[in-house]
């Protein structure tokens, strides 16, 4: 019998695990197959695309990736196993006898080849004017095998409509050529389902529900679709224009904050390995561009901290000393605004569970066009507030009509590391090549905790940081304030952590064990949603989701290609920076200190941040009219 | 649409995935029920299915436009498809769509104002020795001529 948690995928099309066995000489536990007359040994069921790969036999693949469940569509990763009449692609051919492989045979060379011939000749889109130019698999795949000339004719009318609907993803058909990543990314790895195959045969094409434009279905912005694609028929809404715009006009203000996921990636952007954060370089490169400041987002995050934590111990107190069974929880964290929009349409009769603290970024917004703009006397009118972030879904968040506490549209445009390194790069830097340099005051290089809200898990730490040490007066009992059990890249993680010894104000806490879980990518929060439904999380306190794989690091707005590799080391990059930081809990920041003590003279969660820094959120429903 | 009507479809849905299971496999079974009772299926239809078989909108909709005895859009009571592939082309498929046409005052892809058939094409019903073929409905028509087409569509109520 199926699983209830794998009935959405066919079984046909999961991937297939096998675990290699621990002792390899075991009978039956690997078969020695021999692929370009090198005889190997691999586990049963190994893939022979698997198997080259770890015998360092390179294989072209375009509809695989590491992420997603095996579709084998596209034939590119076609070899020949004698005995058999046809090509098989080795991507979905599991090993199971002692097969013999040829890799690179006439047949399968010119099959390649005509595969990409073929998938030219409906790719409409010219190379030079394609923002994929340079990063394109299959462009990389047609120089790879030499294709230079379009044997089966070229396309040279566009054949669909560009679709620009969604203020985050933009959809051109034109470029697609039908690998279905895309689909695979919405429907097995988020579970939003925004895309599928329509029609049949040469009228297929991916398409919405009832190919309606995307700013009318269900879609939630996280913007995998766009990590994952090979080409450029998925891309996020480029604001860059705009913004240089904004720079080179002398009346305007223009002022940047920067997410913490973006310099822990925007150096792949430049041919640098994943796992290297660019911090002070990207300040400086920032400031050669010609905005006027730059403004570290973890500021926000330490105020996040500040208000989430704050709305977090209220709660508890409601709940456990007025012991007002009206109070909702567990808390859940409202950092990721693919998670939003989510919750809003799928479970909208849960949206009292959020914390109402806006986003770091909005909270940033807000705060520039009130408290800094006071502060250094310019009309907040003329202030342009950028945000890079590394997230596509930021770009619809700062559209939201309630995000305007300060009078005016608090953020003006988000901007994705992608963008911000084409920025980069046409105002004629070279990233890595940069002098290093410090954010701008008055909200200065805020601390760790804000820095690694970039990493799944990283708000949970930060917020156990604070909370743990508000309510007891000491630091969290951890080596070096590394929280384990909120790191890593399990789905669902779940743990507690124990308050005793309280201070005085805090007494009804004592003893009480505190309950979290950690998850990450909108398919693990639909099953912790369904865990809320079910009644199992009454004695959990607080839940951190974020929408993407990994979280921000992994999100829609990042360098492409993305695995779980690049993931890791992007994380390891931001925990590392953390670690080498001199301040690393959020209520110790002191411009966070100065904030509370010169504006929002009300403290956390009081009238001015309700005002400034909180929002409200819209039921939105499943039902597509 | 108006409520009642809505909750109708509902409960017909609701019955049917009882009926037939709410597995992935048992989709079609009810896209087929409800296509037979309804002439097409509507947009509340489909997120109704996919609401109650646990699986996205955007899934029962790729269903549907794959296969073309499904339609999103109502149809007539009756649905005549005619064979447009090579074999009965050639047997004088041309004659007969001519008077099939000319007869309903529709061409193909519509439906007739009351609501008695709808004209379509189709590919090979697997007739090519008896064509010129026709398909009304789930009954197949051969060695049609013009007029014993115009009678054939003449009976349909």
């Amino acid at each position: 019998m199926l699983k209830r948690e794998n009935i959405r995928i066919p079984v046909s099309q999961q991937a297939l695990i096998v675990e290699k066995p621990i002792d390899t000489t075991t009978i039956g536990g690997t078969v020695t197959i021999q692929i370009n007359e090198k005889k190997v040994s691999v586990p049963f069921g190994t893939t022979i695309l698997d198997a080259c790969k770890e015998n360092q036999i390179h294989i072209p693949t375009l509809c695989h990736h590491p992420d997603l469940c095996i579709a084998g569509v596209c034939r590119i990763c076609v070899v020949e196993v004698e005995g058999l009449r046809t090509l098989q692609t080795s991507c979905s051919f599991p090993v199971t006898s002692p097969i013999k492989i040829h890799t690179s045979t006439e047949k399968v060379r010119k099959a390649r080849r005509h595969i990409i011939d073929l998938l030219l000749s409906e790719h409409y889109g010219e190379c030079y004017s394609c923002f994929r130019n340079g990063n394109c698999e299959l462009q990389s795949l047609a120089k790879e095998y030499g294709v230079d000339g379009y044997s089966f004719g070229h396309i040279l009318e566009p054949k669909y409509k560009v679709d620009k609907s969604s203020a985050a993803v933009i959809r051109d058909m034109n470029k697609c050529i039908l690998c279905k990543r895309c689909v695979r990314t919405c429907i097995d790895l988020q579970e939003v389902g925004v895309l599928e195959a329509i029609n049949r045969g040469h009228e297929t094409h991916v398409g919405t529900f009832l190919d309606k434009p995307l700013a009318d279905v269900i879609c939630i912005n996280c913007g995998q679709c766009i990590n994952r694609c090979p080409t450029a028929a998925l891309r996020a809404n480029d604001p860059s224009d705009e913004i240089w715009n904004a720079i080179d006009d002398p009346k305007k203000h223009v002022v940047i904050q920067t997410a913490p996921s973006p310099r822990a990636a925007i150096g792949e952007e430049f041919g640098i390995e994943p796992g290297h954060s660019f911090t002070g370089e990207l300040n400086t490169a920032l400031r050669r561009i010609g905005f006027d400041k730059v403004f570290d987002t973890n500021f926000t995050a330490d105020l996040t901290i500040m208000e989430e934590g704050t709305e977090l111990l209220r709660r508890l107190k409601k709940a456990v000393v007025e012991k007002d069974s009206s109070v909702k929880l567990p808390q859940f964290t409202s950092c990721s605004p693919g998670w939003i929009k989510f919750i809003e349409h799928f479970y909208p009769e849960y949206l009292d569970y959020l914390s109402s603290a806006k986003s770091p970024q909005q909270m940033f917004g807000a705060v520039i066009k009130t408290f800094y703009a006071k502060e250094s006397k310019i009309d907040p009118a003329d202030i342009i507030t950028v945000a890079l972030m590394p997230c596509a879904a930021k770009k619809f968040e700062c559209n939201r009509p309630e995000m305007n506490s300060s009078g005016f549209k608090d953020v003006d445009y988000g901007l994705t590391t992608r963008e911000m390194a084409k920025m980069i790069r046409e105002a004629g830097i070279h990233l890595p090549e940069m002098p290093k340099s410090n954010f701008d005051e008055p909200f200065g290089n805020a601390s760790g905790a804000g820095l690694i809200f970039g990493a799944t898990g990283g708000v949970m730490e930060a917020a156990l940081r604070t909370v743990y040490e508000l309510v007891t007066g000491r630091e969290v009992p951890f080596e070096n304030l590394r929280i384990e059990s909120c790191r890593g890249f399990e789905g669902i993680k779940q743990a507690s952590i124990k308050l005793e010894n309280c201070v005085e104000s805090y007494n009804f806490l004592e003893g009480v064990e505190l309950k979290f879980i950690v998850a990450h990518g909108t398919a693990n929060a639909k099953k912790v949603m369904e865990m809320l439904q079910r009644g199992e999380l009454s004695d959990v306190h607080f839940v951190e989701i974020m929408a993407c794989p990994g979280g921000c690091l992994g999100g829609g707005g990042q360098p492409i290609p993305t695995s779980e590799e690049i993931r890791r080391k992007r994380a390891q990059a931001i925990y590392e920076e953390e670690e080498g930081l001199p301040v690393r809990k959020s209520h110790e920041n002191v411009h966070i200190k100065y904030i509370y003590e010169n504006f929002l003279t009300d403290g956390p969660c009081g009238e001015l941040s309700h005002k400034l820094l909180h929002t409200h959120y819209t039921k939105r429903g499943k039902y597509i009219s | 649409m108006l409520v009642v009507e809505k909750n109708n479809l509902s409960y017909e849905i609701e019955r049917m995935i009882k009926e037939y299971g709410n597995d992935r496999q048992s989709l079609l079974q009810i896209l087929q029920a409800i296509q037979k009772k309804y002439k097409h299926i509507s947009d509340f239809a489909q997120q109704e299915i996919a609401r109650l078989m646990n699986i996205h909108p955007v899934e029962v909709y790729s269903v549907i436009s794959f296969y073309s005895f499904l339609s999103t859009e109502p149809k007539g009571r009756n649905i005549v498809r005619l064979c447009k592939t090579i074999a009965c082309d050639m047997a004088g498929k041309d004659a007969v769509e001519i008077a099939v046409k000319r007869e309903l005052g529709i061409s193909f892809g519509e439906t007739t104002n009351d609501q008695r058939i709808s004209l379509e094409y189709t590919n090979c019903l697997g007739m090519c020795n008896e064509g010129p073929a026709m398909l009304i409905n789930e009954k197949v028509y051969t060695h049609l001529d013009p007029e014993m087409a115009v009678n054939i569509l003449n009976e349909i109520k």
